[in-house]
């Protein structure tokens, strides 16, 4: 006989010593069986505990200036954990504060980059005919544009503020939505079960949202994903280069442009920052990944 | 007995990009001239080979596409130039069921939500209860239970998701149904359930059924008269017994031939047709079928043969009336 | 009269093939003995899913690899030079001289197993030179020959045609040209008429017994329609849930089937010369396919037969009993029931 074992716990020698509980979702049991996934979910959601939660709980507030302390590297001080920066405010705190930020810079960048590109992927995926060819001609046309440079070009013209930051944004990252999203639309539109629609009468509205898009669901919740992996990264550069957050506002990005002059002399000003946007990017994409085996019932036999 | 669905001279043609250079358009002539009429309370087959026009009459007389000529009066009314919004109070009336129980229901929907949809969108303004019970009386109806009403159309067989179209089909009580291939894609013991089902419902709700289909045998099996297409052109037109035991049309005599009998015993001298459907692109001047008709004349390449009337009720597009067709099925 | 064992191309004994699948083993083809003789040709009948495939894959060894699919159980093909091949127990290599060479399959969809980026010639040729060792212009003449063998007109323009430039029915006799290319003593059609037109298909079927009685091949042919076996069969299986459940030559089948499965499928089919029993109701098998995952206990048939009697069809799988000459029946009611199967 064939031994009656599963794959995925043959290569987890840990999974199988815990008692086998079948996972009841198969889309939640793929997932999990995608371990990278499954560690950058932990991560996120830790990611995003931390900073909505633990700032209060600090002994140091981001914005207090402990100037007898400037320069603690990390583990210098047990008041100070992970060190101070040039002007003594706790690093902890700081990142913390600034992961409020760009995380929230980057899901909010995501969700108005998600509707723009559903809606245009929908409407040109359904109309097809002129207006379809017109709306992806310009998808192209912004895609063949490099983003950075329209975002660098366009920020250094206006205000920054956060919420300037998330439109441009999301202004410069819907394209591959829409382009997802109209191919999907585009075949489905060809399936029987469209005709069907028609053949009961239903109208162009109810076609596109009930019965076209639903079944597009999977490829952009991982082009969301994605998305915010790419937004954050987005937000980092643009404060990097001093055209995004404004300190005293921390971000990620912008604690890191403030950490150039320090390069030598205190490493983990950059360092720190960096390995948080490395953090919360990897898990994003690791997310998005993970979603895309899970959300495809194709790697499984049935 | 009056006409529910009256075609007159149906054209679709599918423009195709012709050469690069050539600014000339090629059309397509998936119809091309067909004029049928579908009594109140018959099943009307059309059969042909695949690609003949059979599911573009289809959808073109459900204005699911918009015809490149000629009229279709369904139960008196002009619907040939309605808009979608001017067709939309008529659709509860004229269904439409489809080949591929696979592709045809969305598999993001319940069963539920799929049959109920019609519902829905014709305002038929109805509480959850009421709803639901008109959903369990539909599959009732195609014989399924009420708890199925939940399930995703993926935890069903073939057979079973021909009946929630079926159901779906139904639910608003239509007296025209469209049946396009329903069995063509189920298995051999299954294909009889859903034909006994769409007799079943068609003494049970006097529906008009066009039902179209390229197994003979079912078709013989489930329909008053017959129209057999070829190349997007009517070749007979004739109640079923007639066109099985006197078929008129070289065309028909070859498919009566073709059709498989499940008989061992039985010794047929076959006729086997030459080659292969010429292309819809251009097809043969004059009789289309002359290409691979055992009996075709010069003559017959002149014009295109009129269907016309060679007995009560028998209508062929043929030049030659000497002919007398093998009817080995009868 | 017991088969001389010379004039037996294939013998399958105790074939079964397994699939892991996350929900357990499933049991594709279970205990599948049969064999062909020269000349003959076995239909293979059965709704989908019953394994008519993954049998003729299962012969060929071109099943999903080991720990993903098992398969037990005896092959033995004999070649024209006399010898015997286990073929389940063949080292890959030598498997792979076999294959388009001593046996050849035709597939439903000619479209799939053609490639469509290589000339309907280059593909030919190609499995000329492999298993005869051709040169180049040798393979194409003889593909030339293979194409007007199998009835294509010109077949030297279209040697360089592509798959897809071809009809349906052009394409599948392209892979009949294929399969023939080195004379095989056996020759496995699955479904070679399924995506096929009635007209095209009455022509497949012509040339397919036309090339056996000149090449006096084997023929395994696969289909779920009974019109077809009726036409081209010696014998026929009929296959339910991975079992075979009956084997007869074909006019007992059809005349004297003894398994209720097989009489139900004769019943359900409605026959075009049936013009007077217009609008009755068709014989139809009621039910479903088990799941095969989690099959009934005993026969796999019982939860739709009509002759089922509790406590004797679901005790244990019924054997697959010899009912006369030639003709085997998998019912514990067969000898029960023939009274009425001769009415
Ligand atoms: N949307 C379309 N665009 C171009 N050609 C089409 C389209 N739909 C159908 N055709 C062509 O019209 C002909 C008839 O098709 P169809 O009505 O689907 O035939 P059947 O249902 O009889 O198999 C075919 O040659 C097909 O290629
Ligand atoms: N790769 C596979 N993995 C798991 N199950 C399979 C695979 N291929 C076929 N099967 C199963 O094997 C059974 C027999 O299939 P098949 O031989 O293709 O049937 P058919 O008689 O229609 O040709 C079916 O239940 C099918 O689901
Ligand atoms: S008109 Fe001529 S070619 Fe056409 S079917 Fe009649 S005999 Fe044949
Ligand atoms: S064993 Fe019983 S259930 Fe199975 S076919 Fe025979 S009579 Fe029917
Ligand atoms: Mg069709
Ligand atoms: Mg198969």
């Amino acid at each position: 006989m064939i031994p009656a074992q599963n794959p995925a716990a043959a290569a987890a020698p840990v999974l199988r010593a815990a008692p086998r509980r079948r996972l009841r979702n198969p889309a939640l049991r793929r997932f999990c069986r995608h371990r990278l996934a499954v560690f950058g979910a932990c991560a996120v959601t830790l990611l995003t505990l931390l900073c909505i939660a633990a700032p209060p709980l600090l002994p140091y507030s981001d914005t207090f200036i402990d100037i007898r302390a400037r320069f603690t590297p990390p583990g210098g001080s047990s008041a100070h954990l992970l060190g101070t920066d040039q002007l003594g405010r706790d690093m902890l705190s700081r990142l913390l504060m600034a992961g409020r930020i760009s995380l929230a810079v980057g899901f909010s960048a995501m969700l108005i980059s998600m509707v723009i590109g559903v809606c245009v992927g929908l409407v040109a995926g359904y109309y097809r005919g002129v207006l379809g060819t017109v709306l992806m001609r310009f998808v192209d046309a912004m895609l063949c544009f490099p983003s950075i440079f329209l975002l660098l070009a366009v920020s250094a013209f206006i205000e920054p503020s956060v919420s300037s930051i998330i439109l441009l944004i999301a202004c410069t990252s819907w394209m591959e939505v829409a382009r997802i999203v109209e191919g999907q639309i585009r075949a489905l539109r060809e399936r029987d079960f469209t005709l069907a629609a028609h053949a009961i009468g239903a109208g162009d509205a109810r076609i596109m949202f009930r019965e076209l898009l639903p079944n597009a669901v999977a490829p952009i919740v991982v082009a969301a994903t994605l998305n915010v992996a790419h937004a954050i990264l987005a937000e980092s550069y643009i404060s990097f280069l001093g055209y995004g957050i404004q300190p005293p506002t921390p971000s990620w990005g912008n604690m890191l442009d403030n950490a150039q002059t320090y390069l030598e002399s205190a490493p983990w000003l950059a360092i720190l920052p960096g390995a948080m946007i490395a953090l919360a990017v990897t898990s994003f994409n690791f997310i998005g990944d993970g979603l895309r085996d899970a959300l495809d019932p194709r790697m499984e036999g049935r | 007995m009056s006409a529910l669905l009256e075609v007159r001279d149906l054209q679709r043609w599918f423009p195709v990009k012709g050469g690069i250079l050539s600014g000339t358009r090629d059309h397509v002539k998936a119809v091309d001239g067909v004029s049928f009429d579908v009594r109140r309370g018959e099943v009307l087959s059309l059969v042909g080979e695949s690609g003949s026009g059979k599911s573009t009459i289809g959808r073109t007389v459900l204005r699911l596409d918009t015809p490149t000529g000629g009229r279709i009066r369904f139960d008196g009314h002009d619907i040939t130039d309605l808009t979608r919004a001017g067709m939309r109070p008529l659709r509860p009336r004229m269904q439409l069921v489809f080949q591929d129980p696979y592709a045809s229901l969305n598999p993001r929907h319940t069963v539920e939500q799929i049959i109920a949809a019609p519902l829905e969108i014709h305002g038929a303004r109805m509480n959850a209860a009421e709803r639901r019970r008109r959903v369990e009386e539909a599959l009732a109806l195609v014989g399924l239970l009420p708890q199925h009403a939940s399930r995703y159309p993926h935890e069903f067989s073939g057979g079973q998701r021909q009946r929630v179209g079926i159901a779906r089909a139904l639910i608003t009580r239509p007296d025209f149904l469209i049946a396009d291939e329903p069995v063509s894609a189920l298995d051999v013991s299954i294909q009889a359930q859903v034909v006994n089902l769409l007799l079943e419902l068609r003494e049970q709700l006097g529906l008009t059924i066009l039902f179209i289909a390229h197994d003979l045998a079912v078709v013989g099996h489930i329909s008053d008269r017959i129209a057999v297409l070829y190349l997007g052109r009517l070749v007979e037109l004739a109640e079923t017994r007639s066109l099985f035991t006197r078929p008129r049309h070289p065309y028909t005599e070859a498919l009566l031939s073709a059709a498989p009998i499940p008989d061992p015993t039985l010794k047929r001298q076959r006729i086997v047709l030459q080659g292969d459907i010429p292309s819809p692109l251009n097809p043969p001047s004059g009789c289309s079928f002359r290409t691979r008709c055992r009996y075709a004349l010069p003559a017959c390449s002149a014009s295109r043969p009129p269907l016309r009337e060679v007995a009560p009720g028998h209508f062929k597009a043929c030049i030659r009336d000497d002919l007398v067709l093998a009817a080995d099925a009868a | 009269m017991f088969p001389a064992p010379s004039d037996e191309v294939l013998s399958v004994r105790n074939l079964s093939i397994g699939f892991r699948t996350p929900g357990g083993i499933l049991p594709a083809v279970q205990d599948v003995s049969f064999s062909v003789r020269r000349g003959e040709t076995l239909a293979l009948v059965g709704e989908s899913g019953s394994g008519k495939s993954i049998t003729s894959l299962g012969i060929l060894r071109l099943t999903p690899p080991a720990p993903f699919c098992q398969v037990r159980g005896e092959v033995i093909l004999r070649t024209p030079d006399g010898r015997a091949h286990d073929l389940l127990a063949l080292p890959e290599p030598e498997m792979r001289s076999l294959r388009g060479d001593a046996m050849a399959m035709v597939f439903q969809e000619p479209m799939t197993s053609l490639n469509p980026v290589h000339t309907i010639g280059e593909q030919i040729a190609e499995a000329v030179r492999f298993h005869r060792g051709l040169g180049k212009r040798a393979a194409l003449g003889r593909a030339a020959e293979l194409l007007e063998l199998v009835g294509i007109p010109n077949p030297h323009r279209r040697l360089s045609n592509y798959p897809h430039q071809l009809s349906g029915g052009m394409r599948q006799r392209a892979m009949i040209a294929m399969a023939l290319s080195c004379e095989p003593s056996l020759l496995i059609a699955d479904e070679p008429t399924t995506a096929l037109d009635v007209t095209i298909q009455a022509q497949i079927l012509e040339l397919l017994q036309e090339l056996q009685q000149k090449t006096r091949m084997a023929v395994i042919f696969i289909t779920h329609n009974l019109g077809v076996v009726a036409e081209i069969a010696d014998r026929v299986m009929v296959m339910y849930a991975g079992r075979v459940v009956e084997q007869a030559p074909v006019v007992p089948l059809f005349k004297a089937p003894r398994m209720p499965y097989t009489q139900g499928l004769l019943r359900s089919v409605p026959r075009l010369d049936w013009a007077g029993r217009r609008g009755e109701k068709l014989a139809a098998i009621p039910g479903n396919v088990p799941d095969a995952l989690a099959p009934p206990s005993g026969c796999a048939f019982a939860p739709r037969c009509e002759h089922h009697r509790p406590g004797l069809c679901d005790a244990a799988v019924p054997p697959l009993e010899a009912s006369g000459a030639d003709h085997d029946v998998r019912c514990v009611r067969w000898s029960e029931l023939l009274p009425e199967a001769a009415a």
